[in-house]
């Protein structure tokens, strides 16, 4: 018992929890974006895989994780581009286009696996994105462990989580997004692009899963396996709706989620009595806790899911 | 004159929405064959042996029929979400407690004479999936929450619940977490020897019927349409959209629960964990191009059970792997859940609008 | 000069003519009534003149230039601001984000420069004399305030030539004083404007000249010192319009529906019904008089059972039904015609023969243990589009297919012919032509004198005043008068619904 409770407040366990919010608070972040310019984005999850993928393989093509990074924000881009276009100009059901995305991600990042390594399951080891050492701040006490020394993308989570929010609240870009959600009518006539809007919101929404995907196989497992963003980008869908649809929000949603699993994973080393199929189910079950006790009160987009006539 | 025609054609919609279903297909397949030659394999190979695997033979048309199977039941299952504005991704899920209710139940009572059994083992599994499903309905109905989140949750719940049970309470000696098999009177009689092709095929398109007079030939049906219509006028004309919802979800689950009891008893026999290569996440491919309605989800089970079996004649024979089968399956539900030109011609809706 | 010049416009919704070669002049500086029935094509043509739409044919002249008008952003640029029917406002944004969205001031190239932006709405409102905070959100004000921004929208953006569609249908008749009042001001300050609207006596108090539209076709230019209502109605319609009412005398019978102290909370309107009573007999209609949002969606919705109250009764003839279901109350005989006719009343995706057997589903004789029986239900819709003479193609056909008109009379086939004894209906003319009106109107004398009950709730007070026995207005959730109908004048009615009490007439217009 006590190794439990030594395990729930550790620091190791917090840390862990940070580095695993990252592919769940980045695909929320950019599934804020879709929601806030009114497209329900099911297809984070695919874009964490794709992402996932493009970056062991741009990695492993240029031997520079970095440039693996690149790659994989890139294919989480044009994933979502595809869905876009679907969902923005061919007016196709949100949900459904976004299931039918996870699925082509899921059977294309199978089907290249082994055309290019001729390989199921896993591919190649590839190099991994080294840990930073903040100079000043990993020797903090309590902080130093947490935020000190961590994957870049730690970083670029936080950053990208503030950014988010000054775009989205403080700049003339952030409040057309938010109008286009609310009232695509009412930005129309004031003569904003809400076809523009409605695209960049969706891209961006790729472009950051993709990245956070590339955290999956470059900052924790240095590779790709099948399959490996494991229900994450649902969970980024419900740290959104959690988070109010605001970044700051979804950001403290996606820690919990990740604590949960951060916690199951030590759980489970601890060779506690209780079987580790039911230990992996925490994160689940929390999710489905979460989302049933926070919809009550939330307030989605008023025109989020509806399909715009642009031309008449 | 024009208005007249384009009447025609809107009375027609079944039609329209078959030809525009086929046109989907074929785009994907241009798609799939533009991959299969960047990736260096002959696309007349791959498509013949694709062909081939599906149906050249008989002993290939019955695989493709096993392949069917499952896909009709978990078609159906989405499409009767679908038709009530419910988003049911948890068919995986449910058809994972349906075979393991029904493979429980059957070994627990060994002793029942077949004409018991058999009914018992088809009912437990319809009660499981329905009761894995009406759990997200309730959440649904009382909180509001959103149901495709919900429902993907417990897909991982159940297959960690059921390996869980197996492995801890239910396993047969040797080193596969699967159950003993079940007695053979237990099992759905098989239409042909060593295929795998049993009666349950008969159960699939009796299923079919079922639920396409339940749909378009009771209140019910018609309460559960109106709701995803328009709750709000259905609440306006007294049908409580709350029980609605859980009912239609239990409904949904049922038959997802059946697609498991259908696999246990008329293929594997036993409960294998992990058994599912993904059956309901198909479904919802199924449901898509079935347009939602029963018929339609029978012929779209039938082309994605095509597709599963001559995927693998696919990779055996010219060695293209499988995969590139689900790639096509992602576009043909993308290609399908966009309106097609017809639609926006004569002004007609397919999959509902749905909140979050 | 004219300010804007339309000329030949043609516009077509698929097989529909909303613009037939329609032309239009307004001169600088006036204010230019374009009148017409619902469906006339009056929004359609404001719409290509702001680049909402595009027009198939025609040409564009604005300050005797011409011009191709393809987007918002085209007319905004050549000074044209439109203010619509249904506001164009983000509920939860302030006025000064609603008001700047797309030309927000900017400071350091990146960040939105609030306090710029809320001092140059501060000073735009004072300029016109408006009242306005710019911090307030949009879904904190009244419907006037709204308005106010809406116009605000189109000042920030330097327009000349005001677009307005439909503007007093939200307002009191106090309100529309008011309103009059803005536009003067506008007209001072040079501005053209355009006014949409179905109403006469409106048209003919503030506008210079006006243009007649019907059925999509320009029927007539006038000046307006030079015709009266009576030639413009005849115009608008096409005949002459009886405005004579056949009322015949009724004794009110025992009560059918009785409300006692009904209060409740709606959270999403943030409106509180407070203290209802009120009774309803056979043979009578009481009349609920107000402008929407007064509550008026609250208790019909109650009534009916799709809305929670906190405490009070409402009884059904003797019988108390405050926690019946709605499809319980319905079954007793108490018939609904919503005033959302499109989100409560109809499934525009089923057809007719679905559509009216609605909320009858499961009983005799249209099914039998749950079983459908198709033949019966036809029959049944069919007789029912023969009664109450509704255009379409057959039972088979959509509800999708049914023009507004035509909506209305399904729905109220569906429900007079259950043969309810009392009828809840809310806003029944709305968005209906002329003919279906007079149509709509005998059907509830009718009903009346065959000794049904009717609560008839509208904002149009001609429409209260023709039918009522007696009148209720309601104000801000709570009954202001309850009383026979010919108590009432016009003016006290207009005030009561805009919240002064009747004895204070005088008074308030001397403080004005």
């Amino acid at each position: 018992m006590n190794a439990v409770i030594d395990t729930i407040f550790s620091l190791n366990t917090l840390a862990s929890a940070v580095r695993l919010a990252v592919p769940i608070a980045l695909a929320s972040v950019g599934g804020t974006f879709s929601e806030r310019s009114g497209i329900i984005n099911i297809g984070l999850e695919g874009m964490i895989l794709s992402g996932a993928f493009a970056g062991a393989l741009g990695t492993f093509i240029t031997g520079n994780p970095w440039l693996g990074l690149i790659f994989a924000m890139f294919a989480g881009g044009v994933l979502a581009a595809i869905f876009a276009v679907f969902t923005i100009d061919l007016k196709a059901n949100h949900v459904v286009a976004g299931v039918g995305v996870n699925i082509l991600a899921s059977g294309a990042t199978a089907w290249l696996m082994q055309v290019i390594w001729n390989r199921r399951g896993t591919s190649p080891g590839v190099k991994g994105l080294p840990e930073w050492g903040i100079p000043f701040i990993k020797d903090i006490p309590l902080v130093g462990p947490l935020l000190g020394k961590q994957s870049p993308l730690v970083y670029i989570m936080l950053a990208v989580v503030i950014s988010s929010w000054i775009l989205l609240f403080k700049t003339p870009l952030g409040l057309r997004i938010r109008m286009t959600g609310e009232h695509p009518e009412a930005a129309d006539t004031l003569g904003i692009n809400i076809r523009k809007i409605k695209y960049f919101s969706v891209i961006t929404s790729g472009v950051l899963s993709g990245m956070g995907g590339a955290y999956l196989s470059l900052g924790h497992l240095n590779r790709f396996s099948s399959g490996m963003s494991a229900g994450r980008g649902y969970m980024a869908l419900a740290a959104n709706i959690f988070g109010q649809w605001n970044p700051l929000g979804g950001l403290g949603a996606s820690f919990l989620f990740s604590y949960t699993d951060a916690l199951q994973m030590r759980l489970q080393s601890l060779n506690l009595g209780i079987a580790n199929e039911i230990i992996q189910m925490f994160p689940y079950i929390i999710t489905v806790v979460v989302i049933a006790g926070a919809v009550i009160r939330s307030r989605p987009p008023e025109a989020l899911g509806e399909h715009y006539d642009f031309k008449k | 004159m024009k208005n007249k025609v384009l009447n025609k054609i809107k009375n027609m919609s079944c039609w329209t929405d078959l030809i525009y279903s086929l046109f989907a297909i074929v785009v994907a397949f241009i798609i799939g064959a533009i991959l299969i030659k960047i990736s260096g394999y002959s696309v007349k190979t791959a498509y013949t042996t694709l062909f081939n695997g599906a149906f050249g033979n008989t002993y290939n048309f019955t695989q493709t029929l096993v392949k069917t199977i499952p896909l009709i039941f978990t078609g159906l299952a989405v499409a009767i979400g679908f038709q009530s504005g419910l988003l049911n991704i948890g068919a995986e899920g449910q058809l994972y407690w349906g075979a393991f209710a029904t493979t429980i139940i059957i070994l627990i009572f060994p002793g029942l004479p077949a004409l018991i059994l058999i009914p018992i083992g088809i009912i437990a599994g319809a009660l499981a999936g329905g009761a894995w499903a009406a759990v997200p309905g309730y959440l649904k109905a009382k909180t509001g929450a959103h149901e495709v989140v919900t429902t993907i949750m417990f897909n991982y719940i159940a297959t960690l619940g059921t390996t869980f049970l197996i492995k801890n309470y239910f396993k047969a000696a040797g080193p596969v977490d699967q159950t003993a098999k079940i007695p053979e009177k237990a099992r759905l009689p098989e239409l042909m020897a060593n295929t795998g092709l049993s009666w349950a095929i008969f159960v699939g398109i009796a299923t079919v019927i079922v639920i396409s007079y339940l749909l378009n030939r009771t209140s019910l049906g018609y309460d559960i349409k109106a709701v995803g219509e328009n709750a709000s006028a259905a609440e306006y004309g007294g049908i409580n959209s709350k029980r609605i919802t859980v009912i239609t979800m239990a409904i949904s689950g049922a038959v997802a629960g059946l697609a498991g009891s259908m696999i246990v008893m008329g293929v594997l026999h036993r409960f294998i964990t992990n058994f599912s290569p993904g059956y309901g996440f198909t479904g919802i491919a199924v449901a898509v191009m079935g347009k939602n309605r029963p018929w339609g989800v029978l012929l779209a089970a039938l082309l994605f059970g095509a597709l599963e079996a001559g995927g693998m004649s696919m990779q055996l024979f010219a060695k293209i792997p499988k995969d590139l089968m689900t790639v096509v399956q992602g576009l043909v539900i993308l290609f399908v859940a966009a309106p097609s030109l017809y639609n926006i011609i004569t002004g007609s809706k397919d999959t509902k609008e749905v909140e979050v | 000069m004219d300010a804007v010049k339309m000329k030949n416009i043609t516009k077509k919704f698929g097989e529909v003519v909303a613009n037939d070669k329609v032309d239009l002049s307004v001169k600088k500086g006036e204010i230019h009534s374009i009148l017409g029935e619902n469906g006339a094509g009056k929004s359609t043509l404001m719409k290509i003149l702001f680049g909402l739409y595009t027009r198939d044919n025609g040409e564009i002249y604005i300050n005797e230039k011409k011009v191709d008008i393809n987007s918002p952003s085209t007319a905004i640029n050549l000074g044209i601001g439109m203010i619509h029917q249904h506001f164009m406002l983000v509920n939860r944004l302030s006025v000064t984000e609603n008001i700047i969205a797309g030309q927000e001031p900017i400071v350091n190239n990146i960040f939105i420069n609030k306090k710029a932006a809320r001092k140059d709405v501060k000073d735009l409102a004072e300029r016109y004399n408006f009242k306005i905070n710019p911090k307030a959100k949009i879904e904190d004000l009244s419907v006037g305030e709204q308005q106010r921004v809406e116009i605000l929208k189109a000042l920030y953006r330097d327009a000349e030539i005001l677009i307005l569609d439909e503007p007093t249908a939200v307002l009191t008749p106090q309100e529309v004083e008011e309103f009059f009042e803005v536009l003067n001001t506008l007209k001072e300050a040079g501005k053209t404007i355009i006014f949409i609207t179905h109403k006469l006596e409106e048209t003919m108090e503030i506008s210079d000249n006006i243009t007649i539209l019907r059925d999509g076709k320009k029927i007539a230019d006038l000046k307006t010192e030079e015709t009266d209502s009576n030639e413009l109605a005849r115009m608008m319609v096409g005949h002459e319009i009886d405005f004579s009412v056949d009322k015949k005398e009724m004794q009110s019978g025992k009560d059918v529906l009785g409300l006692e102290g009904i209060n409740a909370y709606n959270e999403r309107s943030f409106l509180n019904l407070k203290n209802i009573n009120f009774k309803v007999g056979e043979g009578e209609i009481l009349g609920v008089a107000g402008v929407e949002g007064n509550g008026q969606l609250e208790l019909e919705e109650i009534i009916m059972g799709l809305m929670n109250f906190e405490s009070g009764k409402i009884y059904f003839k003797d019988k108390d039904i405050s926690h019946y279901s709605t499809s319980k109350r319905r079954q007793l005989g108490i018939a609904h015609i919503p005033s959302d006719r499109l989100k409560r009343g109809m499934i525009k995706g089923f057809n007719l023969g679905e559509n009216i057997i609605l909320g009858s589903e499961w009983q005799k004789p249209f099914a039998e243990n749950g079983i459908l029986n198709k033949d019966r239900i036809f029959k049944y819709s069919d007789k029912i589009i023969k009664d109450f003479d509704i255009r379409t193609t057959g039972s088979r056909s959509s509800a999708s297919d049914l023009s507004g008109g035509n909506q209305q009379k399904l729905v109220l086939g569906r429900e007079l012919s259950r043969e309810p004894e009392l009828l809840v209906v809310a806003q029944p003319t709305r968005g209906v032509d002329v003919g279906a009106r007079e149509f709509i109107h005998d059907l509830l004398l009718e009903m009346r004198s065959e000794g049904k009950a009717i609560l008839l709730i509208s904002s149009e007070l001609d429409e209260i005043t023709k039918l009522s026995d007696r009148i209720l207005v309601l104000y801000e959730g709570k009954i202001v008068a309850n009383d026979k109908a010919d108590k009432f004048t016009r003016e006290e009615l207009g005030l009561l619904m805009a919240g002064h009490e009747g004895e204070d007439i005088d008074e308030k217009q001397s403080t004005k």
